[in-house]
């Protein structure tokens, strides 16, 4: 297996000019010189601007709405009720394309709540005016009359008898209840059986995604002939034209949607929002553009928000540790309505809860309960990140218990090398991996044994500056996702990706590709796919994306799916055009196709190169059609719609080495060492920059940031200066290396790179903490691991600690 | 309204604002120079950062007359005209992979070629509390650090 392995990763660097070399992005440019046109930067002649109220209260009846203030200011032409609003869309709610199980709740979700606000940001009205200005004013000019109704806000009360309810209709807080258990006595068995058992509660707190744009939307009406274009700072363009067709009523061939230069997502553009829908049905009843750009205060509640679980796992293990089954129950907190994807983001964690770990008894079940907060949606990982949280941080617990080290822990119980492919008892089959190959690199680069004896020794000199160490190694699935698993778990589309590889007369060539970068590079990697297939420069390539118009079939970004997915349609249809491209070389040189070969660019006869046809010749002659093979259609172009047999599986170790100062509980990584497989790569420079930026947003979730909310449900970290997005100043030095084990999933033998590192960090930085501490009596550390919970967890243990200071 | 006068990219130019009108709307809206960015609305990502008779500052922390007899320069006053090449600073952006979505990049760009001026004998510490008023959401730094040092370091050279 091994050796295989090792020959495929040869010819795949090997055979290739431009795949698995860094290359500088060709998307660069417009950003660093401020040409890039982000959606604010957008603008049309008469638009109106929208300004949203929103309601104030986590949970109030709307007893009224009073414009007349607003209404005196210049420039401010309408204020609108819900219920004003309300013939704009009749009974159509904002949609959830996954209903995950047959009687999940999900009550209806209008864009502007008409009687009653259930959560903080809620929008409950809006304005419509001439400027930027204009329409922030009118909007707090607006009086809104409440009558409070009292609001729930904690996942592990929501479902008390006596607990208010977030929509009453429903009777209860539930949404839907999940289970995965495919062997319930087997694991109750295991349990019986177990000579370790490991038993821990952990609390996934809230995040908000904070990509550095916040959202915008841009509405433009096509009066004459029923058309709108719908302009968004969305990473999923195709499916946002659908789902407003089906909302509004508009047919969706006269939709087309336009996502500019995307300022980041991280998930969280990943939806359908209500401003996206209040936008067009405002811009298709007045005939006016109408555009609307969010506010970093405004995105801290209407914004989708991530995370937001209590997790209980446990482990059954044997005497030498290792693990026979793994037990999950999870609480979900849904917010106060179900965004696009919100019930499944759980999910896509509930069949990785056993982590890398070969452990044959698996039982996983979800209850998902609706809160008064900000609805919870895809958030970097979307329920990767807490599964290898849980049990990451269990596997530390277990190494304690058994008494051998964390790497020891892990390595007693990884999936075999050889194992693969390896069907998990949670369902799935993973594609490829090494996983102690993996961790050995990680260990033998992270210099444990030094680390190691310094710990000890500032242990033995009572320092106040303590060493901790912690791993996690992860598996995640990626390459969302092949149509018919979908199926099986009730989501309401498919999972494949679309691409065009239209080759020009000049011999240039257009790329489309139904994947949507916000970020990502997209530009950069798909021309080097395509140019190594066809020989030619990259920069002869141009590769077109985001609007549907010029790209009009595609799933979009996310789940780190772009290049598995979407780069293997790409891949493929270069081969299609290649094919044809054979026919007509066959056809001018008079010979069997069987027999050409396609070196450098040009065909030959296998042994003859003097009798070549160049690239640039055969799309000439696809474009004057003189003397093409009978029947054969005059184009050079190829259309491939690709959906994956497989989820794609990248994993890694990744150790982090902190200081913590037990004086004043601040916590500081020194050294992070990551070793990631995410199979072949196409650009390293890209793999390496999505590690960088995705370990820090999961270092951040474990020191830093926590989306907080008073009992009465008012969130307190609205903007970036009580929510802590790290900087500079905080980040850590990344020292990264790669593991190579081609996906057999799809021909580039790539798996995604997009989350790893997001997945793999907040267990990492809480092991360490919890590593350092240890001595101190400490067994658990609550995220975010701020300076003041720090200080307070060591000071609890000791105040608990028999002849504590109590 | 209010008229103001400033030299934008070395242009002068006159605008009538609101008295609140701040310096980045100004920007952005009346002058139409939107490599300037938004990120928040409490002065903490950088997004916005400008050069104020050369050095930096967060356009939304200043209202457009404030900005009265100023020279400001935006990220579209720093590379070569007609097209003549990046800036020495974009340049180094380029090379070290310093940007993924390109968001901050202007404010993160105009802020450090503010500090490499202020500071040119920088290290890696230096950069990193240097440029803490400047979010980024995408590249964890380490690539801004390597490529403003490198930055630094040409320029320390050339010096």
């Amino acid at each position: 297996m091994n050796t295989t392995m090792t020959e495929t990763e040869e010819a795949a660097t090997t055979s290739y000019t431009h795949i698995g070399k860094a290359r500088l992005r060709r998307e660069d440019p417009a950003l660093l010189t401020g040409e890039a046109r982000f959606i604010d930067d957008l603008t049309l002649p008469a638009e109106l601007w929208l300004g949203i109220v929103r309601s104030t209260e986590a949970h109030a009846k709307i007893l009224g709405v009073d414009g007349r203030a607003a209404l005196e200011i210049e420039g401010v032409s309408e204020v609108l009720s819900g219920a004003d609003l309300a013939p704009l869309w009749g009974e159509s709610a904002l949609p959830c394309a996954w209903p995950v199980t047959d009687d999940m709740a999900n009550p209806p979700h209008l864009p502007v709540a008409t009687s009653v606000a259930k959560y903080v940001g809620d929008a409950v009205a809006v304005v419509l005016a001439t400027s930027r200005y204009a329409a922030a004013d009118g909007a707090a000019a607006v009086l809104v009359d409440y009558e409070q109704l009292p609001a729930v806000t904690d996942i592990e009360s929501a479902l008390a008898t006596d607990a208010p309810l977030v929509h009453e209709s429903l009777g209860t807080n539930k949404s839907y209840t999940w289970p995965l258990i495919p062997n319930p006595e087997a694991v109750d068995e295991a349990f019986a059986n177990a000579a370790h058992t490991i038993s821990e509660r952990y609390v996934q707190q809230r995040l908000i995604p904070a990509p550095m744009e916040p959202r915008g939307v841009l509405a433009s009406p096509g009066v004459a002939n029923g058309e709108l274009t719908l302009y968004s700072a969305t990473q999923v363009p195709h499916i946002l034209k659908v789902m407003t067709a089906v909302t509004l009523g508009i047919p969706e061939h006269k939709i087309r949607v336009v996502a500019p230069s995307v300022g980041g997502g991280f998930g969280c553009k990943l939806n359908v929002y209500a401003e996206e829908i209040l936008c067009s049905a405002l811009a298709m009843d007045r005939g006016v553009p109408v555009r609307w750009t969010e506010g970093r205060s405004e995105a801290a509640t209407a914004t989708i928000q991530g995370r937001g679980q209590v997790q209980h796992i446990e482990l059954a293990a044997d005497t030498d540790g290792k693990v026979t089954a793994v037990r999950v129950k999870l609480l979900a907190d849904m917010g106060a309505y179900l965004q696009l994807v919100t019930p499944g983001v759980p999910l896509l964690g509930g069949f990785l809860y056993h982590g890398c770990y070969d452990i044959p008894n698996y039982s996983f079940e979800c209850t998902s309960v609706f809160t008064n907060k900000t609805p919870t949606d895809a958030y970097r990982g979307a329920g990767r990140p807490e599964a290898t949280y849980a049990i990451e941080r269990a596997m530390d617990s277990l190494a304690i218990a058994v008494g051998v080290t964390p790497e020891e822990i892990r390595s007693r119980n990884f999936i075999a090398a050889d194992a693969f492919p390896y069907e998990s008892s949670a369902g799935l089959v993973f594609d490829s991996g090494d996983y102690q190959t993996v961790l050995d690199k990680a260990v033998a680069m992270a210099n444990l044994d030094t680390v190691r004896t310094e710990q000890t020794k500032r242990r033995a000199d009572k320092s106040n500056k303590l060493l901790g160490i912690g791993f996690s190694s992860y598996v995640e699935m990626c390459g969302l996702a092949p149509s018919r698993v979908l199926a099986s778990l009730n989501y309401g589309a498919g999972g494949w990706e679309a691409a065009t590889v239209r080759v020009l007369p000049t011999a240039k060539v257009q790329v489309i590709t139904g994947s949507t970068p916000h970020g990502q590079g997209h530009e950069t990697s798909w021309s080097m796919i395509v140019a190594d297939k066809l020989g030619i420069d990259p920069d002869d390539i141009e590769v077109l994306h985001s609007d549907t118009a010029i790209s009009p079939t595609g799933l979009d970004t996310y789940g780190s799916r772009s290049l598995s997915v979407g780069g293997t349609a790409v891949f493929m249809a270069t081969d299609k055009v290649l094919d044809k491209a054979r026919l007509i070389a066959a056809h001018q040189l008079e010979a069997n196709e069987g027999d050409l070969e396609y070196v450098d660019g040009s065909f030959n006869v296998k042994g003859t190169p003097t009798a070549a046809v160049p690239f640039a010749a055969i799309a000439f002659a696809a474009f004057t059609a003189h003397d093409l093979p009978d029947g054969m259609e005059p184009n050079l172009e190829a259309h491939v719609t690709y959906d994956p047999p497989n989820f794609t599986f990248p994993n890694g170790t990744h150790i982090a080495i902190v200081e913590v100062d037990t004086q004043t509980g601040d916590v500081a990584i020194v050294d992070y060492v990551a070793v990631d497989d995410c199979g072949n790569q196409i650009n390293p420079l890209i793999v390496e920059g999505q590690i960088h930026g995705g370990v820090l947003q999961g270092a951040a979730q474990a020191l830093y940031e926590d989306a907080v909310y008073s009992e009465d449900g008012q969130i307190v970290t609205v903007n970036l200066g009580d929510y802590l997005v790290p900087s500079a100043a905080e980040a850590p030095t990344y020292r990264l290396a790669s593991h190579v084990t081609p996906s057999p999933t799809n021909p580039m033998g790539v798996k995604g790179v997009g989350e790893a590192g997001t997945i793999a960090a907040a267990p990492a930085v809480i092991n360490a903490v919890v590593d350092a501490l240890r001595p101190l009596g400490v067994t658990d550390m609550a995220m975010p691991a701020s300076p003041q919970t720090v200080w307070n967890t060591i000071n609890n243990v000791n105040n608990e600690a028999p002849g504590g200071a109590s | 309204m209010k008229s103001i006068t400033l030299a934008v990219n070395g242009t002068e130019r006159k605008l009538d604002v609101e008295p609140r009108t701040l310096l980045v709307h100004a920007l952005r809206d009346e002058l139409r120079l939107t490599g300037t960015n938004i990120g928040c609305d409490s002065s903490s990502c950088g997004a916005c950062t400008v050069l104020v008779d050369g050095q930096s500052a967060k356009a939304c922390t200043m209202f457009a007359v404030q900005a009265e007899g100023t020279s400001i320069t935006t990220i579209e006053g720093i590379s070569g005209a007609e097209g003549a090449g990046l800036h020495p600073m974009q340049q180094a952006f380029h090379e070290h992979h310093a940007l993924q979505c390109g968001y901050c990049t202007p404010g993160m760009v105009m802020a450090a070629i503010s500090l490499v001026e202020e500071y040119p004998e920088l290290d890696d510490r230096g950069v990193r509390h240097g440029l803490e008023g400047n979010l980024c959401r995408c590249t964890g730094y380490q690539n801004i650090v390597n490529a403003v040092l490198a930055c630094a370091g040409a320029k320390e050279e050339q010096s």
